[in-house]
């Protein structure tokens, strides 16, 4: 168990740690964005934005994840689109990842009574306006606790992108099987911290999800 | 408006539906509606269940489409969806059976939200106007509740105050109190009621012939999407025409 102390391993495991962190991050907030996007297109007046929202969802959510890394990492290039490892991972975990958020959102909003967009809508809101002030803060309580579960699984599936030469923490486990160390005790650091990461997101959920439920039955 | 010939003196149309069809697939609810609302009129639209009563009202807002016809809100024909039509809708105030108070705000939030992100009205000077309708129609105790701790009636009244907040030209009423308690009803009518007097100008739907009697210029009885028939309030209940009509009448009559 002491390897993770021997040889600047440390370093080498806590870069990779914060790798998977900065990746799980930047993939959150994008997969948040696209998410919250392809919602609003897919309950939109305008029938293109209801297609294109619904081809995006079923392409990325239907294709394996590794295989949607295969096709950012060798597909761009061939369309002269030249990136670090690590954007082409954000790129593909958030396009995956956003679709999913899509869903939830879109499930969510579809708790929310149609009266309540009718009323928005006669005051003279926008179709954004009424989105955002009116339909989504309500569906944000029964989205939150299946929304926790996908951002949850997005540090999981980052680790995908230790196969595609981002030094993240799958990719350490990699590096140091090649030096030598005896596999049990990598795994077991590894594990450890995807298991750290995780349960901070859900930990955060939770926090999250309380201040919500107390709001709405406070006053 | 310049030359002013005697024909003139009557106001002005705010409402005008010219020819106005509508289908929800093979079902024409809308056929070949014409009518003019004046300025400050009070217009009961009556009729039985399905007749397109609700249907009629919301194109005004165009909350529904039309297939063919004309709409036209103080002159100007309603634009299509986007912003030009979200500004217009501002302009016409709308009620509905079932509140549709926005559930997550409070009841003086309900009041401030379209004056503030609609209108872009001072958050101040909002929520003043915001507490002197609550005021106004009775419910200034409760500003800071949530909707679902009110009752019916006084959620109605605080959706009405939410309309009148966006200080609209029309005010659209769909069966404001078949969802109430009877005893809650009267509070809403007696509001409507003084609205009416100051001059709104109003289309309600609704079976509250006290209410058609006492505040209404004018009963038009719909059934099967055509507008059947059109009087004033007194002459329709006690001498309806069509046989229509005296069905529907006798049967909510001895209801
Ligand atoms: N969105 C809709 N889609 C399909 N049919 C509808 C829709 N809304 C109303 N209808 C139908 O149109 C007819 C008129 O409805 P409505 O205007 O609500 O009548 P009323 O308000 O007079 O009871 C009814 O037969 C109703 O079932
Ligand atoms: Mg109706």
């Amino acid at each position: 168990m002491g390897i993770l102390f021997e040889h600047g391993n440390f370093t080498l495991f806590r870069d990779g740690f914060l790798r998977t962190l900065e990746l799980s991050a930047v993939s959150a907030v994008l997969a948040l964005l696209l998410g919250i996007l392809l919602a609003a297109f897919r309950v939109s007046p305008v029938p293109a934005l209801r297609v294109f929202g619904t081809v995006w969802v079923n392409i990325f959510r239907n294709t394996p994840l590794t295989l949607l890394f295969i096709a950012v990492n060798f597909g761009l290039p061939q369309l002269d689109v030249h990136l670090s490892p690590f954007v082409f991972a954000a790129i593909a975990l958030s396009a995956y990842t956003g679709s999913f958020v899509c869903e939830v959102l879109r499930s969510g909003i579809n708790t929310v009574s149609l009266g309540q967009a009718e009323a928005a809508r006669s005051l003279g809101m926008t179709f954004g306006q009424t989105l955002t002030l009116v339909v989504l803060p309500q569906a944000a309580r029964s989205v939150l606790s299946p929304l926790s579960s996908v951002f949850i699984a997005l540090p999981r599936n980052s680790a995908i992108a230790g196969a595609f030469s981002v030094p993240e923490l799958y990719n350490v486990q990699q590096t140091l099987s090649d030096r030598g160390y005896a596999i049990f005790a990598i795994f077991f650091w590894v594990a450890l911290a995807y298991l750290v990461i995780s349960a901070a997101v859900g930990l955060l959920f939770r926090v999250i999800e309380n201040r919500v439920n107390r709001l709405a039955v406070a006053r | 408006m310049t030359e002013t010939t005697p024909s003139d003196s009557r106001p002005s149309p705010l409402v005008v539906l010219s020819g106005v069809n509508k289908h929800f697939g093979a079902l024409h609810v809308l056929q070949d509606i014409n009518l003019e609302i004046v300025q400050g009129e009070v217009v009961v639209l009556i009729g039985p269940s399905g007749s397109g009563k609700s249907t009629l009202c919301r194109t005004i807002n165009r909350l529904e489409t039309v297939d063919s016809g004309t709409i036209t809100l103080d002159g100007h024909p309603l634009p299509a969806e986007g912003k030009e039509l979200a500004k217009l809708r501002a302009e016409v105030g709308m009620v509905f059976q079932s509140f549709n108070l926005f559930a997550h705000k409070t009841v003086l939030e309900n009041v401030v939200l379209g004056q503030v992100k609609v209108r872009k009205i001072p958050r101040t000077q909002a929520e003043e106007t915001a507490r002197a309708l609550l005021e106004r129609v009775g419910v200034a105790a409760q500003a800071d509740k949530l909707p679902a701790q009110l009752s019916g009636g006084q959620q109605q009244r605080v959706a009405i105050a939410r309309a009148l907040a966006m200080n609209p030209k029309v005010m659209l009423f769909d069966e404001p109190t078949s969802a109430l308690d009877p005893e809650m009803i009267n509070e809403v009518l007696e509001v409507m009621r003084s609205l009416a007097a100051e001059g709104m100008t109003m289309v309600v739907v609704t079976h509250e012939m006290g209410f058609a009697r006492s505040a209404a210029n004018r009963v038009l009885f719909m059934a099967d999407g055509r507008i059947v028939e059109e009087n004033t309030p007194e002459a329709f209940f006690t001498a309806p025409r069509s046989d229509r009509a005296k069905d529907f009448l006798s049967k909510i009559l001895h209801h």
